[in-house]
């Protein structure tokens, strides 16, 4: 009987942090066409596809604009965390037998478009009338980011969390962009360059934000038995779990714990794995607080201890503590706007054959 | 709820639609609406026309106006007018005596004098007979 194990057996990045010659599709596109390239499937062999846009275009366009007559779709939308979804579900229908060849899509020109405005202000226009749940929110100027700080707040308030300490989590993850010859930033930082930058908003500084990009990525998931014969050796989907607990700040149940506090648990429990066991990280870093409560909710570290345990190099690149536990990394994937793919092989540097999983 | 007049309303301005009509023409009056559940006793805002605790028809209930802070920031940068020439300010979460959280402003201090446990009282800013948008304040001496 054919082997119907989920496996992720080609990844694509379209050209990035900034590629003015693209629109958003055209980075759906050029990042479909690598993957289909890194893993050798012909086009015509993808029957599934999942992806989202932040716009009018959806997985139902997407997939006209690729070419890709489906039998299964999937365009759910999470927001950032959309594409581990699309993983999770594309990993199910694949073992179920609702289709053969399943590509993920994102694209994004945010960058090129919109400028830096996308987590200070830059949807709304003045006076301008809001509809539905966003009414209850939109006439006093949050920001993006200053959703985030509410949390990175409140966090500092009940565990002492220090900017000090979040700010270890950046300079982690600029180590990590230091390997990366397309990151936007590659220049080491400190802890004094992070809290010295100006402040977003409080308790954020510029250093504790990610930087808007453009970029897109894809995923081809398919099964064990196709993998055999392709290019790349397969990633293994071995446990996927998702959750979501509000979508509006001011419905966010407990500021200081995240859905990754229940599913966590269970993506490392349908692999067969403990939080021990982890030596390499993917986790969204839009903003250092976002690590920070990732990691409590992953059960790396007890929940309040977040500060404390970034403070010790635990996600710095060759960390004293790091070392101790086996390696454990941070690195996180580019390209970011409000979307980020998951990929079992993103960098050479966290290449792992037949080991993967798509978090929260 | 003290109802001032708004001078001049350049923000987003509430569109009153939906299951909420109710609550932004009280504000307009002076009066801060939240939904209590008459099946399960649950309160919650924003409105909606099911009790999201137990599914069954919410009432309108008239809030006391008073909150304590619950966490909040200092937003410094904001592209977009009117919040441009208005920053810095605090954007904060209020949690309302009587229990739902609410996102506001907080107004009639200095936005380093916030800190997370302070009392507030509610204001309400008239935009239009049909709207009227929640600020907070410190709380006076008799709280």
């Amino acid at each position: 009987m054919a082997d119907r194990t989920p496996v992720i057996v080609g990844v694509g990045l379209s050209d990035y942090p900034k590629a003015p010659h693209l629109d958003g599709l055209g980075h759906h596109a050029q990042a479909f066409q690598r993957a289909l390239a890194d893993c050798g499937l012909a086009k015509g062999e993808l029957d599934g596809y999942a992806g989202v846009g932040m716009g009018m275009d959806q997985a139902p366009t997407f997939a006209e604009y690729l070419g890709i007559s489906h039998r299964y779709i999937d365009g759910t939308m999470t927001g950032g965390s959309s594409f581990e979804f699309h993983i999770q579900h594309a990993a199910a229908a694949i073992r179920e037998g609702l289709c053969e060849a399943v590509a993920i899509t994102y694209g994004s020109n945010f960058l090129s478009s919109m400028g830096r405005s996308l987590g200070t202000g830059g949807f709304l226009a003045a006076g301008q009338r809001v509809s539905g749940i966003a009414q209850y929110e939109a006439p006093y100027g949050g920001t993006l980011v200053g959703s985030y700080a509410m949390a990175a707040r409140r966090h500092m308030h009940e565990f002492g969390t220090t900017s000090e300490q979040l700010a270890t989590i950046a300079v982690g993850v600029r180590e990590y962009a230091g390997l990366n010859p397309s990151a936007m930033y590659r220049d080491p930082i400190t802890v004094d360059d992070v809290v010295n930058s100006r402040l977003i908003a409080d308790p954020l500084h510029k250093l504790d934000c990610c930087v808007v990009s453009d970029g897109g990525g894809a995923v081809i998931v398919t099964t064990a038995e196709r993998a055999r014969d392709l290019r790349q050796p397969p990633v293994y989907v071995l446990g996927a779990a998702g959750g979501q607990t509000h979508w509006n700040i001011s419905q966010m149940p407990d500021f200081t714990s995240t859905a990754a506090a229940r599913c966590g648990p269970e993506a490392l429990a349908l692999a067969g794995v403990g939080p021990e066991d982890i030596d390499t990280l993917q986790l969204y870093d839009s903003f250092t607080i976002t690590v920070l409560l990732l990691i409590e909710g992953l059960g790396l570290c007890p929940k309040g201890e977040g500060g404390a345990y970034a403070a010790e190099g635990n996600l710095r690149k060759g960390g004293s503590r790091a070392a101790q536990h086996r390696r454990r990394r941070a690195l996180v994937v580019p390209p970011g706007d409000a979307g980020h793919i998951p990929a079992g092989r993103s960098h050479p540097s966290v290449a792992r054959p037949g080991r993967g999983g798509a978090g929260p | 709820m003290e109802v001032r007049t708004a001078d001049g309303w350049s923000r987003p301005k509430p569109a009153a639609d939906g299951a909420g009509a109710q609550f932004w023409a009280a504000a307009a009056e002076g009066r801060l609406l939240i939904q209590h559940c008459p099946s399960c006793g649950s309160r919650q805002f924003y409105p909606r026309p099911i009790c999201i605790a137990c599914g069954s028809d919410p009432a309108w209930e008239e809030a006391s106006g008073r909150g304590r802070l619950h966490t909040f920031t200092i937003v410094r940068q904001n592209g977009a007018e009117p919040f441009r020439s208005e920053l810095p300010y605090v954007v904060a979460m209020i949690d309302l005596e009587e229990g739902p959280r609410m996102m506001g402003n907080v107004t009639g201090c200095q936005v380093d004098d916030v800190f997370i446990g302070m009392l507030l009282v509610a204001y309400s800013v008239k935009v239009s007979d049909e709207v009227g948008v929640v600020f907070w304040e410190p709380a006076g001496p008799e709280g």
